[in-house]
Parts: structure tokens; C-alpha cells; sequence
């Protein structure tokens, strides 16, 4: 069992859990993810991390409220436990000193961004970040950002932070005045997508993938991406890939592999009153 | 009883199993196991011959006449213990072995009649045992030495049994969340209970070895970091957990599943208990599994109990299927088809990107390949379609890359499999043995399980020596 030690609430549906994983703490880098199953009857589903502290002990992971089990895990109380918490897997972000590094987080792919910014800062690039959101009130980690950034700017889609607009819009004035050496970019698939689209092909622009995923140790295939024209596994050969050579299609459509059962699952789960919500709830 | 003048009984004893019209559409254990008067009057027909040539075909060498002899006299508690001399996991061999091909193959009995139902009977004295939830732990000396398994599937356990059983501390370390491997996200529910894999797996830990879920080896500790956290010894059995693919069109469409997938989503994560169970599967009316061995039945098998028509689309014909043949029998009985002499060339899909259909090439067979099978040859110009809404790739799996990617000292063949000395297990690193699927590529659980034994010994023979 691990301890939700800190829970946060960020933003509305966003929320912010520091788990005590003092093993994975130790040994995880920027740009790699956790699995985490809440209980026996529930899924894995892997998350990126946010933020990782060897000395604590403690691995912090930021999630939106968008499906059953992102809601159930919204549900846990600080102090509360999940089953599982396994990691850290995938790869490591590559960090080396590449000049000026524009990172882009939009939505909860701030958080995931943070560390990948942190450690390019640290191995001397000059990075600029640009972090999105719909509006100043979903955006997240702002603070965090700026300390970590030579300069951060921001977007929201109603202009209520920084400059009305998307973050790939951002990007491209930058691109117009700047020499870049490398992009990162984390979010929602349209705004990698978008972000991809605005920059050059010479100028890497890596993305950070989370297909459906079981096991997450290159066992099962189910996130299966097409870079290069290869089919290729998020969970082990990823989940960082240069977003020019992403199957968007592909990646956006196998996102919709599961659509029905998970609106089954939001809504049907609760027949017998046998669920785990339900327990729960009685708790 | 007399047994110069007892005239022999020409067949196994029947195994009962549960009505295909019912089962299929359960996920209910099908075989249901001998009661205690049948495996007395099975255990007698057993001649208790000099030579004793089962022993040679069984994997871990269990004394197969002995407990065989000890079920005849109602001795079962003697019975389980004779097995266990050799074999940790008796209810999962009993179930899951390939006997045909191994200590029933060799049964002096077999060579005129069927042979003695040894399989069965190993299963009935596990379960037995199992029943009357015995403590049998031994009594166990520790010898202050300690051994890391990598991998909690049927080579790591057996491994761990072994080398705890001669007094060493063993701490297994296992990627997924339960212990198992293979007979937990792979053997589905009606071929193999989990409460049964669970509770060989309590016996195993009773002896003191320490299973640790949720560790990834290669990813929270690296092989080489294991021996110096102070671990004499590592063991690799990680298994073939790296699903192939055909690489023919349309293989990423939505209802495309590897075999890995499909039978982890149902039986590690239980999805066909959906929702109750949050993990989903998706089958839809018409599944083809592409694939001729015991991971394709098992496929198509969970595919007609999630409600959808199974079809089993094979290369070569029924002569040269891997599967076992009581596999494909049952199969069969609960009404998966087998198109057989056929491969999928494309899969297509509709415009939301789901499979539709899937298009297959006809195959003849011509002269027998480096597997002595006949190999399949295509006939120029025979096609044909079949809707589907799921296809599931049962063409094998390859060994996982976690390990051999992070341990650069640890040698692989072109395939990725480690390679292990065949003898001891030894890989190329001192001190780090290697054995099961990880090295022999997908093969069976007694198999792998043959492997962690030699192993055991050989790390017993290192450390003693050291």
C-alpha cells in the first residue's frame, strides 16, 4: 500500500497527490511515468511525474478529473492509501545542453513538463516555457514554472492569464524572433499535435505520449504509437518521441478504443451497490 | 490387492469435466478433478514397473511411481509430500502440464493401453492438500546467504522453493502486482484457478521467501545494483513477455489485440467481470485468433465466453497444431471454429477506425521445415474474408527487453532471449543465472519451472563453493 502523504487541489477537477514511494523516488528521472491501481477492482492507468524527491520519499503525480477511475482517485482523502504504485517506468527524458529549449505544458501537462524543464535549466540550457490552459483558473503551476524558466510565458483560451490565444501560438512568435535548439511539448494530443505543426522539422520537438496502457513493461502491446512509420510501444520504447514523426491519426483514434465501456463505467458501475464506490461511499 | 494376477484396465479413468453447452459461457474451472475413489482405482492401474520411465519425461524429476503407489493406499499426505521433494507447484502441473508428451508419453502402461492418468492424479493430491489447508512448512535452517529472483512466474517461484528449501534467504521481485506471471495474466480462470495459483504461492512464501510486488527490476533496481545491495546471486526468469505482431496492414486498428493483452485484460484485471471490475475488454460479435498453439485456445476459448463467435484462423492443419490436443478438444466441443491451411494478409477497418474484417491468404502444405512440421505454402490466388469485429495475435511472444536492455553485461542471442549455459543456467555475468522462457523463448510452465530447479542447484553449487 502507498500513502497519499499531501493531496492538493490545483485547480477545479485538477488535483495534486504526493505519494510516499521512497524506492521509486529514489531511482525516477524527468520525463518517465508511474502505474497506479487504486484498488482490486480497479484498472492501471500510468501518469507522468510531476515531481520526485529522493529525501522525502515521495513521488508527486498531478491528474485530471476526466473518467471513472481519475474520479474515484480524486475521491481519496490525503492519508488515504492505493493498492499499487509501480515505476519508475518508460524512459528518461534526454537531457543535455542543446542551447535554448522552448517547454511547452498545456493543461495538467504542466506538471510533467516541470521536471523536463527543471533538469534542461540545470544542465545549463536557456529554457523558455510557454503553459496553457482554457483559462487563468486552470492553469497550474505558474510558480513552479517561472522559478525553473529563463522566461515563461502564458496563454488561455479567454485571455484571462497572459496572452488570449494557444500555446502553439505562442510558440510560433517565439520560432519568428528567436533561435530555438529544441522543444518539448506536453498536453492534451491537439495541442502537441498544433505545437508539431509550428515548429520547423529541423528543430526536435519532443512529446511526451500516454496511450491506453495494461502493464506498462512492454508486455502487452496496447500502446501501441506509429513513429517513423514504425509501430513502436509507448510504455518501454517511449514515452517521449520527436512529435514531427508522431501517427496523429493513429494515436488519437486508438485513444478511442475503449469510448463506450468508459462511459459504461461512469455510469452502469454502480448496479448492485456491490462496487467499490459504493463501498466506499459506505466507509 | 493382488498385482501379478490383476488384469489391467485399458483406460484413464474419465475425467469429469463441466458440460460444454454450460461452460461456455462461464469462467468456471472445466476440468473438475477426480474424486478420492476414482484416483484410488486410476493410482491402482499404475503396474509399478522396475524402470519407472516416467520419472525420465518429467521436467523436475518427481518420483512419479512412488506417490502414484502412496494414492493407491489412501496415503495422501505421503503422496503430496513425495512431490514436493521435487515439485513446489503439484495443482499447477497437475493442470497445465503437457503429460502427453512427457511422463505419460514414457508409461510402460501407455505402450499397449492409455497411460496411467498421471497428471490427473498429481492434481487430485494437490487439491487434496489444498482442501484441508495443511501448514506443511519444513523445518528450515537459514544458511545467511541471500538470492534475488527476478520474475514471480513458474521458473522464479520454482527457483525460490528451491534455494529456501537449502536454507537461503530469496527475495523475488515481480513487475506486475500479483505473483504468478504467466498463470496469472496469461492461463485464463477456467484452465487454471487463481485462488489455486494463490494459494501455491502461500506455500512458496511459508518458506520464508519474500515476494515483492510492484518492483521492476531493470527500472527500480538493476541486476548489478541486486549484487551489490549485498544479493550473492541473481536469478533471471522474466519470461516471454514481448507480444509479436504479424507487421501486415491494419494491425494497429481498434479491436486488434495482442494475446499478452487480451488474456491479461481478462484474467489479471478480471474484465470480464466489467464494471465491476474497471479494467474493460472489448469482443464484440465476432473474434479471430490468429495462431495454432495453447495461447490461441486460450484466447478463442475467453473470446466465446465474453459472448462473441470465436474463430481460429491456423496456417497449418490439426496434425501440426502446437496447442495440446485436449486443448483444441475442448475448444472444439464449446464451439470454437478452426479455419485451418490460412493467414491473415490484411486487416481492414471502418471509417472509425475499428476492425471490420480480416483478409486471409489460403495455405497448402508442402516439405517439412527446421521444426519438422510441413510448412505452409500459399495457393496463388485463394482469398478469403471474414467479418470480424476482434482479431487477437496468438503468434508467440518474445523474451521482455527490461532486463537485457538495462543489464548491458548480460549476453543475448539475435533474438533477445539471454543466453544461459544449458547444464547450470549461467549467464554471462558471474554470479547471475538465467533460466525459462527469458532463454528457450515461449516454451511451457514445467519447462521453465525444469529450468529453476537446475538453477537452484547450480547457485547452491556457486555459493557453497564461494
Amino acid at each position: 500500500m502507498f500513502k497519499i502523504v499531501l493531496k492538493e487541489e490545483l485547480a477545479p477537477k485538477i488535483k495534486l497527490f504526493k505519494v510516499m514511494a521512497p524506492e521509486i523516488a529514489r531511482k525516477a528521472r524527468a520525463g518517465q511515468f508511474i502505474i497506479l491501481r487504486i484498488d482490486e477492482e480497479g484498472e492501471r492507468i500510468p501518469l507522468t511525474i510531476a515531481d520526485f524527491d529522493a529525501q522525502a520519499g515521495t513521488i508527486t503525480i498531478i491528474f485530471q478529473e476526466v473518467g471513472k477511475t481519475t474520479d474515484l482517485l480524486g475521491a481519496l482523502e490525503q492519508g488515504g492509501y492505493l493498492q499499487d504504485f509501480v515505476g519508475p517506468l518508460g524512459m528518461e527524458s534526454e537531457i543535455e545542453s542543446y542551447g535554448t529549449v522552448v517547454c511547452v505544458g498545456g493543461g495538467v501537462g504542466v506538471a510533467p513538463v516541470f521536471p523536463i524543464a527543471r533538469a534542461l535549466k540545470e544542465a545549463g540550457n536557456t529554457v523558455i516555457s510557454i503553459i496553457g490552459a482554457r483559462n487563468s483558473e486552470l492553469l497550474i503551476w505558474k510558480k513552479e514554472m517561472s522559478h525553473i524558466s529563463n522566461k515563461l510565458y502564458i496563454a488561455t483560451d479567454d485571455g484571462s492569464d497572459g496572452q488570449k490565444g494557444l500555446v502553439s501560438d505562442v510558440l510560433a512568435e517565439i520560432l519568428s524572433s528567436t533561435s530555438v535548439d529544441r522543444i518539448i511539448a506536453i498536453g492534451p494530443v491537439p495541442m502537441m499535435e498544433a505545437v508539431c505543426k509550428t515548429a520547423p522539422e529541423n528543430i526536435t520537438a519532443m512529446v511526451s505520449l500516454n496511450p491506453i496502457m495494461v502493464d506498462g513493461t512492454g508486455m502487452c502491446g496496447a500502446c501501441r504509437v506509429e513513429v517513423d512509420q514504425k509501430t513502436r510501444f509507448a510504455c518501454v520504447d517511449g514515452p517521449e518521441f520527436d512529435g514531427h514523426k508522431v501517427n496523429w491519426e493513429l494515436l488519437k483514434m486508438r485513444a478511442r478504443m475503449f469510448v463506450d465501456e468508459e462511459r459504461i463505467a461512469l455510469t452502469q458501475s454502480c448496479g448492485e451497490g456491490e462496487c467499490s464506490c459504493h463501498r466506499k461511499n459506505a466507509k | 490387492m493382488s498385482q501379478e494376477k490383476r488384469k489391467i484396465i485399458p483406460q484413464k479413468h474419465p475425467m469429469p469435466y463441466q458440460d460444454p453447452a454450460a461452460r461456455c459461457s462461464n469462467f468456471e474451472e472445466v476440468a473438475l478433478g477426480y474424486s478420492e475413489e476414482t484416483a484410488v482405482l486410476e493410482a491402482s492401474r499404475c503396474i509399478q514397473c522396475k524402470n519407472s520411465p516416467c520419472i525420465d519425461g518429467c521436467p523436475v524429476g518427481i518420483d512419479i511411481s512412488a506417490f502414484i503407489k502412496m494414492i493407491s493406499e489412501r496415503d495422501y499426505a505421503g503422496a503430496i509430500s513425495k512431490i514436493k521433494e521435487k515439485n513446489y507447484l503439484p495443482a499447477i502441473c497437475g493442470r497445465v502440464c503437457p503429460q502427453e508428451s512427457q511422463c505419460e508419453a514414457k508409461c510402460t502402461i501407455g505402450k499397449k493401453n492409455e497411460p496411467v492418468a498421471i497428471g490427473r492424479l498429481e492434481r487430485f493430491v494437490a487439491d487434496w492438500e489444498i482442501a484441508r489447508s495443511m501448514e506443511s512448512a519444513p523445518k528450515i535452517t537459514p544458511n545467511g546467504k541471500q538470492v534475488a529472483v527476478v520474475g514471480a512466474g513458474p521458473s522464479g517461484l520454482t527457483t525460490a522453493a528451491c534455494l529456501a528449501l537449502k536454507g537461503y534467504g530469496v527475495t523475488v521481485f515481480e513487475a506486475l502486482h500479483v505473483a504468478g506471471g504467466v498463470l496469472v495474466y496469461g492461463i485464463p480462470e477456467f484452465r487454471l484457478p487463481k485462488k489455486i495459483v494463490a494459494r501455491e504461492i502461500e506455500n512458496i512464501s511459508r518458506l520464508g521467501v519474500e515476494i515483492r510486488v510492484n518492483a521492476v527490476v531493470g527500472k527500480l533496481n538493476r541486476v548489478d545494483e541486486l549484487l551489490e545491495q549485498g544479493y550473492d546471486a541473481v536469478y533471471i526468469g522474466t519470461g516471454a513477455g514481448l507480444p509479436y505482431f504479424m507487421n501486415i496492414a491494419g494491425e494497429n486498428l481498434n479491436g486488434v489485440y495482442s494475446a499478452n493483452e487480451f488474456l491479461t485484460r481478462n484474467n489479471l484485471m478480471k474484465a470480464y467481470k466489467f464494471p465491476e471490475y474497471l479494467t474493460p475488454i472489448r469482443v464484440g460479435n465476432r473474434v479471430a485468433v490468429i495462431g495454432g498453439g495453447n495461447v490461441a485456445m486460450d484466447s478463442a476459448r475467453t473470446a466465446l465466453r465474453l459472448g462473441a463467435e470465436s474463430h481460429i484462423i491456423y496456417r497449418r492443419t490439426l496434425k501440426e497444431m502446437p496447442a495440446r490436443h485436449e486443448e483444441i478438444e475442448h475448444a472444439i466441443e464449446e464451439g470454437v471454429q478452426i479455419q485451418y491451411l490460412a493467414s491473415p494478409i490484411e486487416i481492414k477497418g471502418n471509417e472509425e477506425g475499428r476492425v471490420s474484417s480480416i483478409l486471409c491468404q489460403r495455405y497448402e502444405l508442402g516439405e517439412p521445415d527446421a521444426s519438422g512440421r510441413r510448412s505452409p505454402i500459399p495457393v496463388p490466388g485463394e482469398m478469403f474474408e471474414i467479418e470480424v469485429d476482434t482479431v487477437v495475435m496468438a503468434i508467440g511472444q518474445g523474451p521482455n527487453p527490461l532486463v537485457p536492455q538495462t543489464t548491458p553485461d548480460l549476453k543475448t542471442n539475435k533474438w533477445g532471449n539471454i543466453i544461459a549455459d544449458a547444464e547450470t543456467a549461467a549467464t554471462s555475468m558471474k554470479g547471475v543465472y538465467a533460466g525459462g522462457d527469458v532463454v528457450t523463448g515461449a516454451a511451457t510452465v514445467i519447462l521453465a519451472m525444469g529450468a529453476g530447479k537446475t538453477a537452484s542447484e547450480a547457485i547452491d553449487a556457486y555459493l557453497q563453493g564461494k
